[in-house]
């Protein structure tokens, strides 16, 4: 059943709509099929674009949506609820337009905001490196000073639409220390540039993670986004707003794996009864959707946060915590209520748990959000 | 060119429709769509002024709750509408429905081209095309699955889709044409579009408007009326077939006792 949500205008209420028929034809009809070949969809993101749905929450002065996060995250979990792999590489590509849209110069804006806003021009977020995940100030990619702009040398890890995508928000080493790191914008396909081998992943099949390889790549002196030296400055403040993100996904999935999970209770039966009139398992549905609508409070309240100018960093940590420790319970759980068939490929449920274990881990694994979260509480 | 499309709002294709005290179909208490034919329709239309610029109005007669079908045309690309809507309506069969969108034809005057769906997917009678096009005296193409216009010669060359083929037909402009599914791509609205259809003009008007009394239409004025109705029966319980090796000797035997083979 589609979720009741509440919504702060009629614009809102018609895009929710928008999203509902657009992701019901175009995400469900394929999702089964392109997860189980780990095949690309190709165009379709091209047609999201084309409904609008990739630029939502940037100003319309740059031909985005206009969209608060408390709308824009709601689109964005509706189509996690079809296919997490599309929301999450939806999300990601809001979070790579951030650097040039909060950090940029006017000029790099107007050269770069529409056609990204628009998504003509697909992004990736290049900031982890094989032995720099959670300790992203470990990161060793160079970017070494030229004539003409920069020679950038060194490996990335774990791009999501790595090898796709048309540009990167690029995170590279400019001097030592936490301070010498830069932010670039770099390009998709450029002589020196090669992409590894997709990763075998438990899920999030039909986009592809990548390594990529800088082997000398020239960038242009306009490439760099901000100071140099202000990359991760940059960088955790795109991640900011990307945790919201990755929370309104994970709330997606575990609202689907509810969803199955009900359906299935009010249809099997055991001992002369539906399995959710068994109090046992009635109780176990009534906590995942506990758990779902908790989840979604969360994340709303942070989005409404930075809606208004407020600091919401913690409460980003937070919802990135609660909402993806939500989605793996609640996606665990449903499993469980399948029983035997909920560990086959028959259903969908089994793809929801793995999917959900990825929520926990990226854009900050869980225990770096309780960090970020306890440095807040110390005095 | 100036195109004016005829949209209908009618139940969900999938809900299940009742008839209501008078007789006609009970349309409040069911989800309301734009006719998925109507779609078609359009989409042909908005790929025509993609092509040879103009406009595309979007014309209808229904209950107020058909401004959501009409905001959905909009929203997909149209650029005004005309919403006819009025009390005296309820109940109007296909020939009263032709002669109200036949007036608010004639008032709107200069099209170049009116376009419908071929079938409305509630009534599905199919015949409003050609009542319309009938009253209004211009060329009908009904059953169109391809379409070309020349603005300039003031012609067009469609594919008439039939039982066993299709035809190739020529008409002048102005003309009326009818779309099959299928005949395009309807495409989704775009969030743009939608927030664009909140400030494009819809003009509402009544029957008096376009100089008709309220006997002319609704159920004193239609030429037809339900007497009486009956549901569906329910569907009666399958019969089985046990395969015990004559498995397809007997689906052979019952398809034939039902003149299928
Ligand atoms: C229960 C019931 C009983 C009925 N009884 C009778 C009856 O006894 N006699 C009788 O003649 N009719 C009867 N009707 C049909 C009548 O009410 C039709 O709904 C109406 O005339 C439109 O015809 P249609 O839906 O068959 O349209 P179609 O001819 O199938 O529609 C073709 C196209 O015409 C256009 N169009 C149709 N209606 C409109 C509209 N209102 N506004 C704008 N464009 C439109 C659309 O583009 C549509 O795709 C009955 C309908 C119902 C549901
Ligand atoms: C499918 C997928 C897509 C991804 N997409 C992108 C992308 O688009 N762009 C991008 O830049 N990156 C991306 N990543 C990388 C992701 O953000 C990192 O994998 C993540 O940050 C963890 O880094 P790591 O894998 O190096 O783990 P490590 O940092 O090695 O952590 C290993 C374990 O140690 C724990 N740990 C580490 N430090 C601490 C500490 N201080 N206290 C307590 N525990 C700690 C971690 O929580 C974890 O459990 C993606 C990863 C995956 C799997």
């Amino acid at each position: 059943m589609a979720v009741d949500r509440l919504l702060p205008t009629e614009e809102a209420r018609d895009l929710i709509a928008l999203t509902r028929d657009f992701a019901d034809n175009e995400l469900l009809s394929r999702v089964e099929a392109h997860e189980k070949t780990e095949t690309y969809p190709e165009g379709l993101f091209a047609s999201m674009a084309r409904v609008g749905l990739l630029g939502l929450p940037y100003p319309e002065q740059w031909g985005g949506g206009g969209q608060p996060y408390e709308v824009y995250l709601q689109v964005l979990e509706e189509l996690a609820a079809r296919w997490a792999a599309v929301a999450v590489a939806t999300s990601v590509q809001a979070l790579s337009i951030h650097p040039v849209h909060k950090f940029g110069t006017p000029a790099q804006q107007e050269q770069w905001l529409p056609e990204m806003l628009a998504g003509r021009l697909i992004g990736g977020y290049s900031l982890s490196e094989p032995q720099a995940g959670s300790d992203a100030a470990a990161l060793i990619c160079k970017a070494e000073k030229t004539e003409t702009g920069f020679r950038v040398t060194g490996t990335k890890a774990w791009i999501t639409h790595g090898g796709i995508a048309d540009y990167y928000a690029l995170f590279a080493r400019t001097g030592e220390g936490s301070r010498g790191i830069s932010c670039f914008l770099g390009p998709g396909h450029a002589e020196g540039l090669s992409f590894g081998k997709p990763e075998e992943k438990m899920g999030l099949h039909a986009i592809p993670t990548t390594n990529a390889f800088y082997d000398g790549v020239e960038f242009e002196a306009d490439r760099l986004i901000g100071a140099e030296g202000q990359g991760l400055e940059i960088a955790f403040s795109a991640l900011d707003a990307g945790r919201l993100g990755i929370a309104a996904c994970a709330t997606g999935l575990a609202q689907a794996a509810l969803d199955a999970a009900v359906d299935y209770a009010n249809e099997r039966t055991t001992f002369g009864r539906k399995i959710v009139d068994h109090q046992g398992l009635g109780f176990l549905l009534a906590d995942m959707a506990a758990a779902v609508d908790s989840a979604r409070a969360t994340y709303l309240d942070a989005a409404r946060r930075r809606d208004a100018g407020r600091p919401y960093s913690r409460n980003a940590s937070v919802a990135k915590l609660v909402c993806s420790d939500a989605a793996m319970k609640v996606t665990t759980d449903a499993v469980q209520v399948f029983g035997g068939y909920g560990y086959t490929r028959d259903f969908p449920v089994e793809r929801y748990m793995r999917e959900a274990k990825i929520m926990q881990i990226f854009e900050g694994t869980n225990q770096i959000q309780r960090l970020v979260i306890s440095r807040g509480l110390s005095r | 060119m100036k195109i004016v499309v005829c949209v209908k709002q009618v139940p969900d294709t999938w809900a299940e429709k009742k008839l209501d005290a008078s007789k006609t179909l009970d349309r409040v208490s069911v989800d309301n769509i734009l006719n998925e034919m109507d779609e078609f329709a359009l989409e042909e239309a908005l790929q025509m002024i993609a092509a040879h610029s103009g406009t595309v109005t979007v014309l209808s007669m229904g209950p107020d709750s058909a401004t959501e079908a009409i905001r959905k045309a909009l929203s997909m690309g149209a650029d005004g509408a005309i919403h006819i809507v009025d009390d005296a309506l309820k109940g109007s069969c296909a020939a009263v429905t032709s002669l109200v969108l036949a007036k608010a034809l004639e008032r709107i005057g200069d099209y170049d081209l009116v376009i419908s769906g071929s079938e409305a997917s509630d009534a599905r009678t199919s015949v409003v095309p050609a009542m319309l096009a009938e009253r209004l005296g211009i060329p009908q193409v009904t059953f169109v699955n391809k379409v070309e216009v020349d603005p300039a010669a003031k012609t067009l060359k469609a594919n008439r889709i039939t039982d066993d083929g299709y035809q190739v037909v020529e008409a002048s402009l102005p003309a009326m044409i009818s779309a099959v599914e299928k005949m395009n791509e309807p495409r989704y609205p775009s969030f743009k579009g939608i927030m664009a259809a909140k400030k494009k003009p819809v003009e509402t008007l009544s029957i008096a408007d376009l100089g008709l009394e309220a006997d002319a239409v609704g159920l004193s004025g239609s030429w037809t009326k339900v007497n009486d109705s009956a549901d569906r029966p329910p569907r009666s319980a399958g019969t089985i077939v046990e395969d015990e090796g004559n498995g397809g000797a007997a689906l052979v035997d019952f398809l034939a006792s039902k003149k299928f083979v």
